[in-house]
This record gives C-alpha cells, sequence and structure tokens, in this order.
C-alpha cells in the first residue's frame, strides 16, 4: 500500500529517537568545579587518610565541599562555587607541602545509569574552555648536530689512543671533516670508522682532496635521532605539564617536527609558558686549566661574578638526572637536592675522585628563539625565527669530596631552585624547541563564546521552525520535528564519538540547521508540483519523496567532500566546524528523509485525503 | 490544475553575463591590486584582546603604547566599546602580554586579559598554502564527482560556477578589507558547499527535464527547469540566511566575519545556480544527445 512503512522502519526511527535522548543528555547536567590530587610518582598510594587531611584542610579554611573520594591512584573534591576553586587549590597546596601534584577539574555529574550505557558530555574545545595552546617546533638540526659534536670528540679520542696522527677534525656544518699529512694515515682512519662507527659514512668522490676525511651521518641514523629527539621532547613535555597540575592536558605530536600542547582552564598562563616554553638544560663541566677552555659569563640572579673558563667536556648533563628537590642549606640559603642515574653516579664519582679541590661549574644552557626582520628583494619584510643559545654558568663550586649519587646545587635564589628542580626532575629536553603559535583564551571569554554560541542555535532555529510552518504548514511541522531530532542527534554523536566543540563547530551546527531543512524543502516542493500536475494526494506524496531523493543524496555528498576537505586542511577550531557539518549532514539525511516520513505516513498515509495541508 | 508558470530566465543572459563579469573583473582586480586584509591566522603576529570596565579610548591607549616602545601598535575596539584588541607585529617576547597589560593598567583601570593569539610567520605562510591547496583540491574532486555522477559539460557549468562564488566572495572581502582569517576560509569552503548544493539539485531537474520532454529547444528545457526549482532555490536561501543572520547579529565578533562571507557567498551562490551555472551548459551547447547513453529504460513513468 502507498504511503505505509512497513513495522521494521517505524520501530527503527523510535530506535534512534531513544539513541538520540540517551545520549544527547548527559550534555544537559551541567559538571562540578573540583580538584585533583595526585602523586609525583606512580608508586604514591593516596587514599582514604589523604583525603582526610585534604578535606580537614578545606574545613579549616572554610571551603565547601562534598563527594571526596580516593580511589588510590588520585583523589577528587567537588565544590559548590566555581570562584573558590583556585583558593581551594592554594589551601591544598599549602598543606600537601609539594608533594603531590593538585589540579583544577570539571568533575562530570552524568548519571551513573548513563555513564554505564557510554554517556558522557561532549569535550568542549578551548575557546570555549579557556586554556592555553601551543605549537612547539623542534629544532631537529640542533639535535643531530649534539650528536655529530659527541661523534666528534669520541673520534679524536680513539684516533690519538690508536696513534693515528691528523692535523684537524672538526665539524662543519652537518659534516665531520679531518684533514691529514699522509694518505696512509687516512686510510687508517676510514677503516677505523668503518669499523667501529657504521652511522658515519666516509665520503669517497674521485675529485676529492685525497689527505681530507669527509664524514656524513647516514639518513637512516638521522632519521633516528630525529624521532627519538621528539619522543624524548613528548615525554619531557608530558612530565612537565603533569607538574603544573593540569586536568586532561593534551601533548602530541604534529607532523614531522611539532608538538602541540594543550592545557585546558589553566589561568596562569605566564607560568604555563614558562615552564613549557622553557628549553633548559643543565651541564656540570670542570673548571679548565689549561688554554683549550670555554669562557662563560658568570650570571647568579644576585649578579654578575667575573667571567668563567670551562673545559668543553662535560662530565654528565640534566639527563642523568633522576630526581631534584628545592630545598634550604643550614644558613637558609636556596639549593636544589640531586640525585643522579647509575651512569650518571659513575662518571660523576670517576671524575671527582681524582679531581677534589678543582672548581666545578654548572653550565645553565637556555635555547631561545629571536625573530630577525630582513628585506627581501621584493622590498617586503620577512620575519624569520632564528634560534640561539643562550648560556651561563650558575655556580662555580670547588669540590670537596669526590661526588656520588647525591649532591647539592647552590648559588640560586629561591623561584629559580624551585624551577631548575622542576625542569631538572621532568626531564631536559633532547633538542631545543620554540613557540610557533601560541593562543590563550580567557575564562570568561569561553564561558561568553558558549552563550553566544547557544544563543545563536536557539534564535536561528526559532526562526527557521517558524518559516517552515508558515510556508509549508502541516508538513513545515513535520520538518521541524525533524530538525528538532536532527539538532538531538547531532549532539548525541559529538558526545558519544567524543569529537570536540569549538565555537566554529557550533556555528556549523548553527548552518546545519539552516542547510538541514533543504531537504524537506525540495521534498515539499515536489509533492507541490505533483499535486499542480494532477497527481492523487497519496501519488504526489510518494513521487515527491522518490523523485527528490536523488538530488539530495547527490547535493549532500558533494558538501560532505568539502568537509572533508575542510576538515584536513583545518587545524583545531576549523575542524571542529568540519565535523559538526558532516555530522549534521548525515544525521540531517536520515531525519529529514526517513522521519518525516514516517510522521507523514503515520497521519496521512493509507487514508482517503482530498486535499494536502502543503 | 494550473500549470506552471515559466520564467524565461536565458532570456536576460546576456545582461546576467555582463553583470557577472564585472564582478568579476572588480574582484580580480582588487584581489591582485591590493589581495586581501589577512586576519592573524595568515599574516602572523601578536593580537591582545582586553576587557575594559568603562569605554575606552583607543586613541590615547595607542599613543601610550607607543610611547612605551612598541613598534606600530593597531588598536581597535572589538564588538563593544569596553573591548579593545591590540594587534603588534612582531618580535613575540615569553612576556609581551604582561608587559602590555602592565602599560594599560598605568591608569588603575581595572582591566581583563581575554584573549592572546601569536602566530608565528613561518606558520601563517603554512596556512596561506594549505588553504589554497585545500580551495584547488575541494574544486578539483568536486569537478570529477559532477562529471561522474552527471556528464563532463554539467561538471564544467558547475565548477565554473563555484569559481565564480569564490572569487566574488573573496573580491568583496578584499575591497571592503574585512579581515580575512581561518573561519572565513572556512566559511568559503562552505560556500562551496552550498553553491555546489544549489547548482546540483538545478542541473539534477535539467537532466530529468532534457530525458522528459523530447520536443524542446536547450533554452526551454532550462528555463522549465529553473522555474520549477525556484521556489525551492528561494526557500532554502531564505532559511540559510535567517540563521546566518542569527550568527552576524548574536554570534559574537569572532564569528562575525565567518557569518559575512556566508551571507555573500549565499546570496551570489543563488544568483549562479540560476544563472550562471545554466549560461555556462549553454554556452557548451548542451544538448539531450549528452545525456544519451544514461537514457535507456529510465525513461519509464510510473506514475498516471
Amino acid at each position: 500500500m502507498l504511503n505505509k512503512f512497513p513495522l521494521w522502519k517505524n520501530i527503527l526511527i523510535l530506535l534512534v529517537i531513544a539513541f538520540g535522548f540517551i545520549y544527547a543528555t548527559p550534555n544537559f547536567y551541567p559538571p562540578d568545579p573540583a580538584i585533583q590530587l595526585s602523586g609525583q610518582s606512580g608508586a604514591m598510594v593516596i587514599d582514604g587518610s589523604v583525603l582526610q587531611k585534604v578535606e580537614g584542610a578545606l574545613g579549616e579554611a572554610g571551603i565547601d565541599y562534598f563527594d571526596g573520594q580516593a580511589d588510590g591512584e588520585s583523589l577528587l573534591v567537588r565544590l559548590n562555587d566555581i570562584n573558590l576553586q583556585l583558593r581551594a587549590k592554594e589551601v591544598i597546596q599549602a598543606e600537601m607541602a609539594g608533594e603531590y601534584i593538585v589540579a583544577l577539574n570539571l568533575a562530570p555529574t552524568t548519571p551513573d545509569w548513563l555513564s554505564s550505557l557510554g554517556g558522557q558530555p561532549m569535550k568542549l574545545g578551548l575557546d570555549l574552555r579557556g586554556g592555553v595552546h601551543f605549537l612547539l617546533e623542534v629544532d631537529l638540526a640542533s639535535a643531530i648536530a649534539v650528536r655529530l659534536e659527541s661523534d666528534l670528540q669520541e673520534i679524536k679520542t680513539v684516533l690519538r689512543k690508536e696513534k693515528i696522527r691528523y692535523r684537524s677534525f672538526e665539524l662543519k656544518g652537518n659534516q665531520i671533516i679531518g684533514q691529514f699529512r699522509d694518505v696512509e694515515q687516512v686510510q687508517k682512519a676510514t677503516a677505523l670508522i668503518r669499523n667501529s662507527y657504521r652511522d658515519l659514512l666516509p665520503e669517497t668522490s674521485p675529485g676529492q682532496n685525497p689527505l681530507s676525511l669527509v664524514l656524513n651521518l647516514s639518513i637512516a641514523a638521522s632519521s633516528i635521532i630525529e624521532d627519538s629527539a621528539i619522543k624524548q621532547n613528548l615525554t619531557s613535555l608530558r612530565n612537565r605539564v603533569n607538574e603544573l597540575g593540569v586536568s586532561e592536558p593534551l601533548v602530541s605530536r604534529q607532523g614531522k617536527n611539532r608538538i602541540v600542547v594543550e592545557l585546558p582552564g589553566v589561568q596562569d598562563t605566564a607560568e604555563a609558558k614558562r615552564i613549557i616554553g622553557k628549553t633548559a638544560n643543565l651541564e656540570f663541566r670542570f673548571e679548565s686549566q689549561g688554554k683549550s677552555g670555554e669562557r662563560f659569563e658568570f650570571k647568579t640572579p644576585r649578579g654578575q661574578g667575573p667571567d668563567a673558563e670551562l673545559e668543553k667536556k662535560s662530565i654528565i648533563t640534566g639527563e642523568n638526572v633522576i630526581d631534584a628537590q628545592p630545598s634550604f642549606d643550614q644558613n637558609g640559603r636556596p639549593q636544589v637536592r640531586i640525585r643522579l642515574d647509575g651512569g650518571g653516579a659513575v662518571q660523576m664519582g670517576r671524575a671527582t675522585r681524582d679531581n677534589v679541590g678543582r672548581r666545578l661549574g654548572v653550565l645553565f644552557i637556555e635555547y631561545k628563539t629571536k625573530l630577525e626582520k630582513t628585506i627581501d628583494e621584493n622590498g617586503e619584510l620577512v620575519i624569520t625565527p632564528v634560534p640561539f643559545v643562550e648560556q651561563h654558568v650558575i655556580s662555580l663550586a670547588t669540590v670537596q669530596s669526590q661526588l656520588g649519587k647525591e649532591f647539592v646545587i647552590t648559588g640560586l635564589e629561591q623561584r629559580e631552585s624551585s624551577e631548575l628542580a622542576l625542569l631538572l626532575r621532568a626531564g631536559a629536553l633532547a633538542a631545543p624547541m620554540y613557540i610557533v603559535e601560541e593562543r590563550t583564551i580567557g575564562p570568561s571569554l569561553g564561558a561568553d563564546n558558549i552563550d553566544l554560541g547557544v544563543k545563536s542555535v536557539t534564535f536561528g532555529m526559532a526562526m527557521v521552525l517558524l518559516f517552515m510552518v508558515v510556508v509549508y504548514r502541516a508538513f513545515g511541522l513535520a520538518a521541524n520535528v525533524a530538525l528538532t531530532m536532527n539538532l538531538l542527534l547531532l549532539v548525541a554523536f559529538m558526545s558519544l564519538l567524543g569529537a570536540t566543540l569549538t565555537l566554529p563547530g557550533i556555528a556549523g551546527i548553527v548552518l546545519t540547521v539552516g542547510m538541514a531543512v533543504d531537504a524537506n524543502v525540495l521534498i515539499f516542493s515536489r509533492i507541490r508540483e505533483e499535486r499542480n500536475n494532477g497527481a492523487t494526494v497519496q501519488g504526489s506524496i510518494s513521487a515527491g519523496y522518490d523523485r527528490a531523493f536523488v538530488s539530495i543524496l547527490d547535493a549532500n555528498i558533494t558538501t560532505l567532500i568539502v568537509a572533508l576537505i575542510l576538515f584536513l586542511i583545518g587545524s583545531g577550531p576549523v575542524q571542529g566546524f568540519a565535523v559538526t557539518l558532516s555530522i549534521g549532514i548525515l544525521t540531517s539525511m536520515f531525519t529529514s528523509i526517513v522521519m518525516t516520513r514516517g510522521l507523514v505516513n503515520l497521519v496521512v498515509g493509507g487514508r482517503k485525503i482530498e486535499k494536502l495541508w502543503i | 490544475m494550473a500549470d506552471l508558470k515559466v520564467y524565461n530566465f536565458m532570456g536576460i543572459r546576456k545582461y546576467a553575463v555582463i553583470f557577472s563579469a564585472i564582478l568579476l573583473t572588480v574582484s580580480a582586480w582588487s584581489l591582485y591590486t591590493q589581495g586581501l586584509a589577512l586576519g592573524l591566522d595568515f599574516s602572523g603576529g601578536t593580537q591582545i584582546e582586553v576587557g575594559y570596565e568603562q569605554p575606552a579610548d583607543v586613541g590615547q591607549l595607542r599613543e601610550k603604547l607607543a610611547t612605551a616602545g612598541f613598534d606600530n601598535p593597531v588598536v581597535v575596539h572589538f564588538g563593544s566599546e569596553t573591548d579593545v584588541l591590540i594587534r603588534l607585529q612582531g618580535e613575540p617576547d615569553q612576556k609581551l602580554a604582561e608587559q602590555i597589560v602592565e602599560v594599560l593598567k598605568g591608569d588603575n583601570q581595572q582591566i581583563e586579559l581575554r584573549r592572546v593569539d601569536y602566530v608565528g610567520p613561518q606558520i601563517g605562510e603554512e596556512l596561506r598554502e594549505d588553504g589554497g591547496l585545500g580551495m584547488l583540491t575541494a574544486l578539483v574532486v568536486v569537478m570529477l564527482y559532477v562529471a561522474i555522477r552527471f556528464q563532463l559539460k554539467f561538471s564544467i557549468a558547475a565548477v565554473l560556477a563555484l569559481v565564480h562564488d569564490v572569487v566574488i566572495t573573496l573580491g568583496i572581502f578584499s575591497l571592503a578589507r574585512f579581515e580575512f582569517d581561518l573561519t572565513v576560509l572556512a566559511a568559503i569552503l562552505a560556500v562551496v558547499g552550498y553553491s555546489l548544493n544549489d547548482t546540483i539539485v538545478v542541473s539534477d531537474r535539467i537532466r530529468e527535464n532534457f530525458r522528459k520532454i523530447r520536443k524542446a529547444t536547450a533554452i526551454e528545457v532550462i528555463n522549465e527547469s529553473l522555474s520549477q526549482t525556484l521556489w525551492r532555490t528561494i526557500n532554502t536561501s531564505v532559511t540559510t540566511m535567517l540563521v546566518l543572520s542569527a550568527l552576524f547579529f548574536i554570534g559574537g565578533e569572532l564569528i562575525h566575519n565567518f557569518a559575512i562571507a556566508l551571507m555573500i557567498g549565499v546570496g551570489i551562490g543563488t544568483y549562479s545556480s540560476i544563472y550562471v551555472a545554466a549560461t555556462v551548459m549553454l554556452g557548451l551547447n548542451v544538448d539531450r544527445e549528452d545525456l544519451l547513453e544514461q537514457v535507456e529504460g529510465e525513461l519509464v513513468d510510473d506514475l498516471p
């Protein structure tokens, strides 16, 4: 019979509606402001006793809290007032004396029965939540340079040991170049390097100077170095971000040499930037005794000393540090207590055993970027970032006895000592990084954006609903039911897929609302047309849906293609737009074709009707 | 029943060609001579938005920043009298934002740092390249799809209509010096999607009518098809414009240019789906014959 849906189609529609309601619902439960506490290492147990301490501190400070829960690994206390969140964090931090990481959090209030079905609220992008977004570029060339430099020093030592004489050996760009006095020495050196340094390939071009040896790093080796440099930087960044106390941070690789860091809800952006952006490392070197030293500025917070001359070779670097804690010496001066890993301890012990009485320098190395302005041939101002290194000695102290696994560094100011400790603890960076993009959104702007977004969806939707009823009357009502369901389904899918909602994403929803009715407009126009051409009521409905279907499909597939391309080229917020647009297209196809048909069939299907209210 | 009124759209296609040619020339000229007013996303630089409690005097703030040693600061109101946007082309300093806030706080005003954006020059350049590339890919993929689903002449017509819409929308942005940022790029791609939607619906009907109406010239078939789809074209444009005006008036400053780009694009797209695509098809001598291979077996009318 014309215009009757089989039972299974009606059931399908009901199931989809139920799905939409269930998975959209979590978004209507506003999250609680909360404080989250976790240990600095996985070994720390956070149980009821810690919870009692935290709750005690909050009670004393007069901050209302509820539903404190500790699960052994972390602890969550919910607050009644979001304005007290920062106070609560400070109170807890003071109470727990820096042993724990205290983070601000927004705890979901999704009821248990919903979360057991996998229901969760939509994730909000930084532009709606407030927070910081950094895009960091890793300077891979310098990771390779560091490796070549250390190879160079080793080769020189080995050659001397093997009594192979050379005139000079140095690093030029990406090549190690050695000069020799006779060909026999060149051959010996080449053989030795071929054997022990497989990653360094001697260049053998015909027109080459027979007394020089040119070494290139193999492509395989350099890609391994680059890869591990990025990985180490990622790990260090994750550690640092954890130290900052941020809930749900994002640290991930993007492309070949970039890293994205997103810290939702961070309010003290200056601190975040200082910690994330600081690409500092430490090197421990002896004061040089001969002429072959390197000169560095001696700079402490209390002023400048005379320049210090250090040996070129470092004993250990920040990478050997496994723990670093700020503390105070007997005189109340700030210091950093450092613990080394096994290898570091052995090297430090060996180096200091025979050098008691010599002075050991701590070199503080910071990688920075400056922008250089030049005028190109077209007379346009070109700004290029130029990375540079700033190094200075922060401490130069006499070695009193052989150093081992633990020792202290002095000569710092209090803030510096805690920052240095944090950086050392979180791990050094394998290669310097610099910020190429930064976006900070204040919390009030985020809230404003949500407000504006919700308002424009509501107003836009209301106007479209009104228009459809005025133009298509009863059928307009069916389209409106479908449009409302479309919005619900869109929200349900976004929540279920864990897609992130951004401000352009909301704009995408608004646009979807406007464009989704197109399918119904097409169908209804077609039905009117069929009626005008003299088709029966039932016949025109059936033909209208059938004939409009092809147009709708073609039009939507092409829009989907465009949305997909937008997703591929876009970043962050713009991708959010592409996501809502794509999901909106798919859900709207279902609601505007299948769902309205179901409604229409239910009302007019199989009945003798002379006039269509369209 | 009353027959549909057939408008002679193609009768005035000469004027449409002239109208489009003028718009395209002016747009191309503006894009060539002065380009787009690139927003921070593409130009690179630093941008800071601060909120005041009272209306702020931007001229005074500009002077204040200049005396404090900032290079050519651009200071404008953003959305309201109490919101100020400061833009600097220059060195991103770790403390730039704080320094600016310090300077602005000078006269005991309560201010709130709402937003800081820094985009490095290399990122801006990459985005410019990716954006252009994305636009081209979109056009090529769409052309292929339409060529497969319809026919080459339809595909050329659809893509020329798209290029027409995109160039004119960009041209108006260039002429009016509206800021072109990432959201506007997204809007332009959405315009591509929308305008294509329209063109495909019209093309679909033209194809159907070519098969159904045997004794009619191409012009008659196209006029009939355009007339049949006219109300649908208008109604969909109206609903889209309604939601866009909601975004424009209440969506906030960050979405403002996005809404403008889409409104221009939807307007131009509606016009182009009626006049441009069909005119191009006529120019290519579109004919029943072009659709002949696909006609077999599809001509059966299943209705009385």
